[in-house]
């Protein structure tokens, strides 16, 4: 076989496949880890019947799913009506694409780096620019069924994902500004040569980039696309079968992407724990691409952990938080960022120490303060009069 | 036929199928997806003209933040125009002939310019075209190009053109608590 047809054509299909059943799987395994750690985390059980602790109620979900018939309203717009899910889910994919994994791979004699798109030297950009399309499959979903609650919820989603993209964008130009490059690979790279991977002095800009993360996925407390004490089932109301577990997949699949870059901005890629410290190669026994996974999955139990924990927000707190409270922080973060840069080598060690040390400071302040007493305040929180 | 070339005619496809649908649906939002598809083939151009600074900030810019806001304003009056309405207006005559008066003479402007370079420089290289001579030193790509150029060399311009977008944006804010006074 030729070499051109081998690298150009041929590899690169592979890995694509490989990325898009890769993506479904992982969407059912996380449908039975999620409902298995809400079920802990809310003290009952969560599903336990189909196979070894109820392992197998993912598959045996998606194949009623395959099989539940695929109803189109009447006065859909039918083609959109399509259209959308695949708009959502196809997004999802090409950013995981567009992620480092690994450094390379060699397989059958064949060495090629563990991404399935090329490492282009605006990677970065480009997968923003790519998630911001999936918007289009809730908005064009939320229309084409021509009906109020999907209306309602890709009017939503359109607001919500316009106004999180500005904190996240500037979370992520600070991830740049350390690195000083656009590209996936060499942003790793960077934080193996400073010594520090980039979330220590850029704290602040990965809790911007998560919660703004967690806003893009319209995951809970940010579910307001799909908020179904208010609008049923929001954007995918009237979706069914298969077409209703593409959107399920996108979720999720836009979740692993999420965690995917924040893994690489910050928290070092496939680097294992302090790149360099000499004494801790013996972790090296991991190889790169499980340490890479083994992030993503951290983030992922997050986002589980998140959902159980928070209540949702209303429509107008949603927006101060993204306007008034998370812009204003991300661009203050940036300016700090930029003159730790400037600073030099030690500038983001200092600042990364300083950020630590402060959080670890709020964290002793909360633990050293007195539990209140159980007074008024307590009950006048919960709305109940106390006065005698 | 070579796969640069034949990648070019389908992303050239795209783009004015794209274009022409614009004009041509009825749905006003039939009309802005055709408009979406039209951006992405320009963007595909520009990844084929080694321009890929461009390509994505063409996509995140006019694909991920103008036509979510035309999608926005769309569904948010909710038109949906009726088979009853006429298709083409008195417009459409004048209109047809104006546009192919244009097409002359744009097009004609860009085959000529096209031959006399063609002409004069040589071929490009691609990957000559993928690292540019900074200040002496090679940067791979034209992020760096791009941000010398526009932070350094024409500094001035750049930030009096954003002056004018700020501009812009404060009288867009005053017009719009303008009409929001008199509902109140």
């Amino acid at each position: 076989m030729s070499h051109t047809l081998l690298h150009n054509v041929l590899i690169p299909f592979i890995k694509g496949l490989v990325t898009v059943v890769a993506v479904g799987l992982a969407a059912g395994v996380l449908t039975w880890i999620e409902r298995r750690l809400l079920g802990r985390l809310q003290i009952r059980k969560g599903p336990n019947r189909v196979g070894p602790q109820g392992f197998f109620q993912w598959i045996a979900d998606t194949i009623k799913l395959i099989f539940k018939e695929d109803i189109v309203p009447s006065r859909a717009e039918k083609a959109l009506h399509l259209l959308g899910p695949l708009l959502l889910f196809t997004p999802a994919v090409v950013v995981l694409g567009l992620v480092p994994w690994g450094p390379e791979l060699t397989l059958f004699g064949v060495t090629t780096p563990l991404h399935a798109a090329a490492d282009l030297n605006v990677g970065l950009l480009l997968i923003l620019a790519v998630s911001t399309i999936g918007v289009y499959g809730i908005i064009l979903s939320g229309w084409a069924s021509n009906s109020k609650y999907p209306l309602l919820g890709g009017l939503r989603s359109a607001a919500q994902l316009i106004s999180y993209e500005v904190p996240m964008g500037l979370a992520v130009v600070s991830a740049i500004l350390m690195s000083g490059s656009l590209s996936m690979v060499e942003i790793i790279e960077a934080q193996r040569k400073a010594g520090v991977w980039f979330v220590f002095p850029g704290l602040i800009a990965f809790f911007l980039y998560f919660v703004s993360g967690v806003a893009e996925t319209n995951r809970t407390p940010f579910d307001l696309p799909e908020a179904e004490s208010e609008l049923v089932g929001g954007f995918h109301t009237e979706y069914s079968g298969f077409r209703w577990a593409v959107f399920f997949m996108s979720e999720y699949g836009n979740m692993i992407s999420i965690s995917a870059v924040a893994t690489t901005l910050f928290f070092g890629g496939w680097l294992r724990p302090f790149p360099n410290v000499a004494w801790l190669s013996f972790l090296d026994v991991i190889p790169a691409f499980f340490w890479f996974s083994g992030k993503v999955f951290l983030f992922l139990l997050v986002y589980i952990w998140f959902r159980a924990t928070f209540p949702r927000y209303r429509f107008d707190q949603l927006m101060a938080l993204g306007w008034k409270t998370l812009i204003p922080i991300s661009l203050g973060n940036l300016a700090l960022v930029a003159i730790a840069v400037l600073w030099g080598a030690a500038g983001l060690k200092v600042l990364g120490a300083v950020l630590v040390l402060l959080v670890a400071a709020g964290f002793f302040a909360v633990w050293r303060r007195p539990a209140r007493p159980r007074s008024s305040t307590t009950m006048a929180s919960s709305n109940v009069e106390v006065r005698a | 036929m070579e796969p640069a070339l034949f990648f070019f005619w389908a992303f050239a496809a795209v783009t004015v199928v794209g274009a022409v649908g614009v004009v041509v649906m009825r749905q006003p939002i039939h009309s802005a997806l055709f408009l979406l598809m039209s951006f992405l083939g320009v963007a595909c151009l520009y990844v084929l003209a080694s321009a890929e600074l461009v390509a994505a900030v063409q996509v995140l810019v006019y694909a991920g933040g103008i036509m979510i806001l035309f999608l926005y304003t769309i569904m948010f009056v909710n038109v949906r125009r009726q088979r009853t309405e006429r298709y083409l207006h008195l417009q459409a005559v004048p209109a047809l002939g104006f546009g192919f008066l244009f097409l002359l003479v744009v097009g004609g402007v860009v085959v000529n310019e096209a031959r006399s370079l063609a002409a004069k420089v040589p071929a490009a290289d691609p990957k000559a075209l993928a690292t540019t001579v900074v200040d002496g030193v090679t940067v791979l790509g034209n992020t760096q190009a791009v941000g010398w150029m526009l932070y350094r060399d024409y500094f001035l311009p750049f930030e009096i053109a954003s002056v004018f977008l700020l501009v812009a944006m404060i009288g867009a804010v005053v017009l719009g608590k303008r009409t929001m006074e008199r509902f109140d």
